[in-house]
């Protein structure tokens, strides 16, 4: 998803002189490209996130569109008032990019987790909150980002995620996108949780339909609302703790949609997530994973 | 009218609206009203019929919490009307308790401090970036040099030689729980600005001379310039200055007349 990121980045820059690239002294081996094609749309803005995320409103106001790209909760968490009053409150063109999103960075420790940011995120108003699944939805979100002057959160996973969708798509802000059709259960997944939950529904042979969401807010309401006609059952799954996320937010989905009559009944939901806990050991993702429990 | 006139203004204004509101912070609007006075009278390229001009100099306030006497500098500019200023702190008014975007003229809302030095750092790199003459002015408080967001950007500005920013400290010496030798110290001030690589001058806040001389002394260097300028809180009503009480609490009626009768 990083090298989809970047190498898309790089071409929408070349016809898109008002993109600009600043980068919180991470990106190794990954945002060079940029930096060499661009170097006047580029800053490595140090180790200071607060600083960076005030820089990138600063230069929006005066007429860029800004990518923060950093990784984990740094671009996020640690600048998160930055966030919330220079960007979103002046509702600028900042679109704040973090890379290994969930565990993605599972051997580097809860430092290098981010396991709440989609919780703090979607709090915000104006912030668009996305998580695409695989490198073809990377590239649809990045276009529909960019089609919009509204702040954003891309939450991305690491390098080398396989490819899920066969073709490209296209991904307006806030749509979903249906990669099974099943019967008896509906599976919603954002962001990389995509491929396992792929992988799982195919080794067992389960007859479940299977949705990835790469965009938390807005939630694709008209999705849920086909669904809970469809499927009695879903299932959510998340690299994210349990609290104010993902399944959070399709949940509290589901009860607008049957404030608002829409929908008559609910679906039972069995959200996926972290139970609220930070880890302590070691591990890669897929153990991580494991010991989270974090499957159907 | 001269610039001594503007910030008698400026001041009159503020204590009006601070005691109609039944608002705080009147002192540290006072402590800076001569630096506004300066800056929007004789130093900023700024057109009030047209306050979105690509070219305009850029001036933010930091210490949203004192934005009376900027909302005051601009209605007097004219940049809106000034009847417009009754309307401060009043329920569904523009004019919030602290700086607003919403009013015209003003380029950042602030109040949450930290926040203006890093975004002035942004606008003075994207004139760098795009070659446009203008120059940024931010205005901060001494207590909020506590942040370090604002080290963070002062460390940036020096580095990426943007001599096109301007910081001026109101060192008013006072900060939100007391006096700020005794919360956190500052001094040497001046010294931590120059150790940063940046041009430092230390004038009298309320000499405007002074001011006006450091504003305009464009000494060709490549770093950005910080103006210290020493103030007092509460500067113009005797019994508001240099005393914390002042950050805090509105003036009574007959304080009230007393402060308008010294202004
Ligand atoms: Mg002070």
């Amino acid at each position: 998803m990083r090298t989809a990121f970047i190498s898309h980045l790089v071409e929408r820059a070349r016809v898109n002189p008002k993109i600009f690239l600043v980068v919180g002294d991470l990106g190794y081996s990954v945002v060079e490209p940029f930096a060499n094609l661009f170097p006047d749309r580029f800053l490595n803005a140090g180790i200071a996130e607060q600083n960076m995320t005030g820089i990138a409103a600063g230069l929006a106001m005066e007429g860029y569109t800004v990518f923060t790209y950093s990784i984990a909760n740094f671009p996020t968490l640690r600048c998160m008032e930055q966030i919330r009053y220079d960007i979103c409150y002046h509702n600028l063109d900042v679109k704040i990019v973090s890379v290994g999103g969930g565990y993605a960075y599972g051997s580097l420790g809860a430092s290098h987790h981010a396991t709440e940011d989609i919780g703090m995120m979607r709090t915000i108003p104006n912030l668009i909150v996305s998580a695409p699944g695989d490198p073809v939805e990377t590239r649809a979100v990045l276009d529909s980002l960019l089609s919009t002057s509204s702040p954003a959160y891309l939450r991305l996973g690491k390098a080398g995620e396989p490819v899920i969708h066969a073709n490209e798509i296209i991904l307006p802000v806030g749509k979903s996108v249906r990669v099974l059709s099943g019967r008896n259960t509906a599976v919603l997944t954002t962001g990389a949780m995509l491929q396992h939950s792929l992988t799982t529904i195919q080794k067992n042979n389960y007859d479940f339909s299977l949705y990835s969401f790469p965009f938390v807010k807005p939630l694709d309401l008209e999705r849920l609302a086909e669904i809970s006609s469809n499927y009695s059952t879903v299932i959510t799954i998340e690299e994210h703790q349990k609290s104010g996320g993902f399944g959070s937010a399709i949940l509290e989905g589901f009860n607008d949609l049957l404030e608002a009559g829409v929908i008559s009944k609910l679906p039972t939901v069995r959200r996926i997530a972290t139970p609220d806990i930070f880890t302590y050991t070691a591990g890669s993702q897929e153990y991580l994973r494991k010991t989270l429990d974090l499957t159907f | 009218m001269d610039t001594i006139e503007f910030a008698r203004e400026i001041r009159s204004r503020t204590l009006e609206m601070v005691y109609n509101a039944k608002a705080s912070h009147i002192g540290g609007a006072f402590s800076m009203a001569d630096i506004l006075a300066v800056l929007y009278g004789s130093v900023l390229k700024i057109d009030p019929a047209e306050p979105k001009a690509a070219d305009r100099d850029r001036f933010i306030l930091s210490k949203g919490h004192a934005c009376t006497s900027l909302y005051s500098t601009l209605a007097i500019k004219g940049f809106f009307d000034i009847d417009l200023l009754d309307t401060y702190s009043k329920d569904g008014s523009f004019f919030m308790a602290h700086t607003s975007h919403k009013v015209p003229g003003v380029e950042l809302s602030t109040g949450s401090l930290g926040h203006a030095m890093p975004v002035a750092c942004g606008m003075a790199l994207a004139a760098k970036r795009k070659s446009e003459k203008q120059h940024i002015y931010v205005l901060v408080s001494d207590g909020e040099l506590d942040e370090g967001s604002n080290w963070e950007a002062i460390l940036f500005a020096a580095h990426h030689h943007l001599n096109n920013l301007t910081c001026i400290v109101d060192y008013n010496k006072i900060q939100s729980l007391g006096r700020v030798d005794d919360v956190i110290q500052l001094d040497p001030l001046k010294d931590k600005f120059v150790s940063f690589n940046w041009d430092v001058v230390e004038v009298d806040g309320h000499d405007h001379d002074q001011l006006l001389a450091s504003f305009n002394n464009k000494t060709l260097t490549d770093k950005p310039r910080c103006i210290i300028a020493h103030t007092i809180k509460g500067k113009g009503v005797d019994f508001m200055q240099d005393d914390l009480k002042w950050h805090y609490q509105s003036p009574s009626a007959d304080q009230y007349s007393a402060a308008q009768k010294q202004l």
